[in-house]
């Protein structure tokens, strides 16, 4: 009788890698925040509005003098300025907030690490005058190219890639022009990523594996896409989890100075920006949006953190 | 390598020149300009002012001298602050930023260093876990709210320290605090990659087989190599840092850079944008080849023809 045999299964690198990421705590913690803030963003408004009827734009009609009102039974989360429920406006805030992240780093995300690859696989001339507008736009306040991109392109000029994106989102004019802001953000946001990725190249592109798909007659944008570049995805995935905070972080500051997210649209930034006013007597204001940012930020980089660990396998710990 | 920091000293210039271009290209290029957004002036009063800047001028003539203006460094008069000039402004309101950018560095590069170096030395211990946490929430607290909140504890509930205003150094932890925390976070996870991936290394491995005492390999061979991250992020950090960042200045009421270039910006002052930018980018470009230089020297590998 034949012994029953076990078919051994091989394992992909992506299986291992979720494997060692579900291992990690911090980062399956960072991963169910995630999803649960998710959820929460994209179904909370409408569940809150059915069971409870509390919307983020309803006003009270009852024109009482003190309209902030502290965290209660009704507002967990109290209620803003002008008596809107806060839960509600973090909620939908949250929204524009998570896009934010999502979108501007995608855009980041493909300008930087093909500028880098492309400047440090080249080399020499080349290298030397991509990396030489990078210094340029480095040197120019990221700040005065936001305004400008958003200035231009405002209204009718809007590329129609981002008025299409924003219309699958079932926006309109006052939404062009947030998904504006988000394209922008990620068009000032490549260049650390660029550098960091080109840093990787140069110390890659003398390695034995490049020369064997050289040996072998792979183009150069072959050798470049897929030879060098998977092999900077840890720091890639380092820098865009950093990324991912740092847009959220800047179209917050945006909001704060009055140039980001616009009424009636609402994002996390500018609902902390409006409480900072009322600080002293209000703190909730600042401190629920803030704090839901927060969270959210720190979860992001924990599951960057584990993917980061999951998926470099030189930091693969057997 | 005295002729690379030559040659890229000279490209300073040029660059500088380039920067100002692009900004001015920038600034042309959006609609509007200073006087469409004050209130509309008589015809008469309007002519004669763009007569003085020379506004009047077609584009090329305007440019040509500002470019002439730039290579002496004089930026001539902010259009909103009337009878000032730029680098008055500058020079009046750059010490106050650098001071506190300059602080907070330090203080960042303190805790980031050590506390990188240590976690990952003790890699998956306790100290690991519990500081790249507080790192990690150094990152995920804006400033704009770490600030504030800091002010409403010290300052209006303990009265430890005073809420803003500039004098003394009481007045000075606050906004020093708020800004290095994410310096310090950035810092010090960049530090432990680096040295995570350095004790790694081959030329770890060879310090340790040829003897060396563990001191040695550390400081005088991984070191080196493992917070390369950390200087290639020093160069635009310190820039942007020494040059102001504008929601500290706001919370706490310092007259520093950020806020002024802000408010300039939105004011269309062209002069005064282009003062700071072309001020700040060579700020930038000098501490990048400071940058430039020390990877040669941290890492043989890398090496300059």
């Amino acid at each position: 009788m034949a012994e029953k045999t076990d078919i051994v299964k091989g394992t992909s690198l992506w299986k291992d890698a979720w494997r060692r990421l579900l291992k990690n705590k911090l980062a399956t913690f960072g991963m169910c925040v995630m999803a649960l803030m998710t959820l929460l963003v994209v179904f909370g408004p409408m569940v809150l509005s059915w069971m409870f009827g509390i919307t983020p734009s309803a006003v009270p009609e009852d024109a009482a003098l003190l309209k902030s009102l502290p965290p209660s039974g009704t507002n967990i989360m109290g209620t803003d300025e002008l008596g809107r429920d806060l839960f509600a406006r973090v909620l939908q805030g949250g929204r524009i907030s998570l896009m934010v992240g999502v979108i501007s780093t995608i855009v980041s995300l493909v300008v930087g690490v093909s500028y880098g690859a492309i400047s440090g696989y080249l080399g020499g001339r080349i290298d030397n005058v991509m990396m030489r507008i990078v210094d340029i736009f480095y040197a120019i306040p990221y700040i005065l190219i936001v305004i400008v991109l958003l200035e231009v392109f405002k209204g009718e000029n809007t590329p129609s890639i981002i008025t299409s994106l924003s219309e699958a989102f079932g926006g309109s004019g006052p939404l062009n022009q947030i998904f504006l802001l988000f394209f922008a953000l990620g068009l000032v946001s490549w260049l650390t990523m660029a550098r960091v990725v080109r840093g990787q190249v140069l110390s890659l592109k003398n390695q034995e594996f490049v020369l064997a798909a050289k040996a072998t007659g792979v183009s150069t944008l072959g050798i470049i896409f897929k030879h060098i570049v998977p092999n900077t995805l840890g720091p890639v995935i380092v820098y865009a989890t950093l990324t991912i905070p740092s847009v959220m972080l800047t179209e917050a500051f945006l909001s704060y100075l009055g140039m980001g997210v616009q009424a009636p649209y609402a994002s996390w930034g500018s609902l902390a920006a409006d409480g900072i006013k009322n600080i002293a007597i209000f703190p909730w204001q600042l401190i629920f949006p803030g704090v839901t940012m927060a969270l959210t930020l720190f979860s992001l980089n924990f599951m960057g953190d584990g993917l980061r660990d999951a998926l470099d396998p030189q930091t693969r710990k057997f | 390598m005295l002729q690379f920091i030559f040659k890229r000293l000279i490209v300073i210039i040029p660059m500088a020149l380039v920067v100002v271009t692009v900004t001015w290209g920038l600034i042309r290029t959006a609609p509007g300009n200073f006087y469409s957004t004050e209130k509309k002036l008589p015809p008469a009063i309007e002519k004669n002012i763009k007569e003085k800047y020379g506004l009047d001028k077609p584009w090329y003539v305007q440019y040509g001298k500002l470019m002439g203006n730039i290579i002496r460094l004089d930026f001539g008069d902010s259009l909103k602050y009337e009878g000032q000039s730029v680098n008055e402004i500058i020079w009046r309101h750059l010490p106050y930023s650098a001071t506190i950018g300059f602080l907070a560095y330090l203080v960042a590069l303190l805790i980031g260093l050590t506390a990188g170096i240590i976690a990952a030395l003790r890699q998956n211990s306790a100290f690991d876990y519990s500081s790249m946490a507080l790192s990690m929430l150094g990152l995920s607290v804006p400033n704009f709210v770490l600030g504030p909140i800091l002010v409403l504890i010290f300052a209006l509930w303990l009265f430890w320290l005073p809420p803003a205003r500039w004098g003394g150094v009481s007045s000075v932890v606050m906004p020093v605090i708020t800004l290095a925390a994410v310096y310090a976070a950035y810092i010090a996870r960049l530090t432990r990659a680096g040295m995570l991936e350095v004790l790694r290394s081959d030329y770890i491995r060879t310090a340790r087989a040829k003897g060396l005492d563990e001191k040695t390999v550390l400081l005088k061979h991984a070191l080196r190599g493992g917070i390369i991250p950390v200087v290639s992020f020093t160069g635009p950090a310190l820039a942007s840092l020494l040059a102001g960042t504008v929601v500290v200045e706001r919370v706490f009421a310092i007259p520093g850079l950020g806020n002024i270039f802000i408010q300039s910006v939105l004011n269309r002052d062209e002069p005064l944008i282009l003062g700071i930018v072309a001020f700040l980018s060579i700020l930038v470009m000098i501490f990048n080849l400071i940058v430039d230089i020390s990877y040669g020297y941290l890492d043989p590998r890398i090496r300059y023809e």
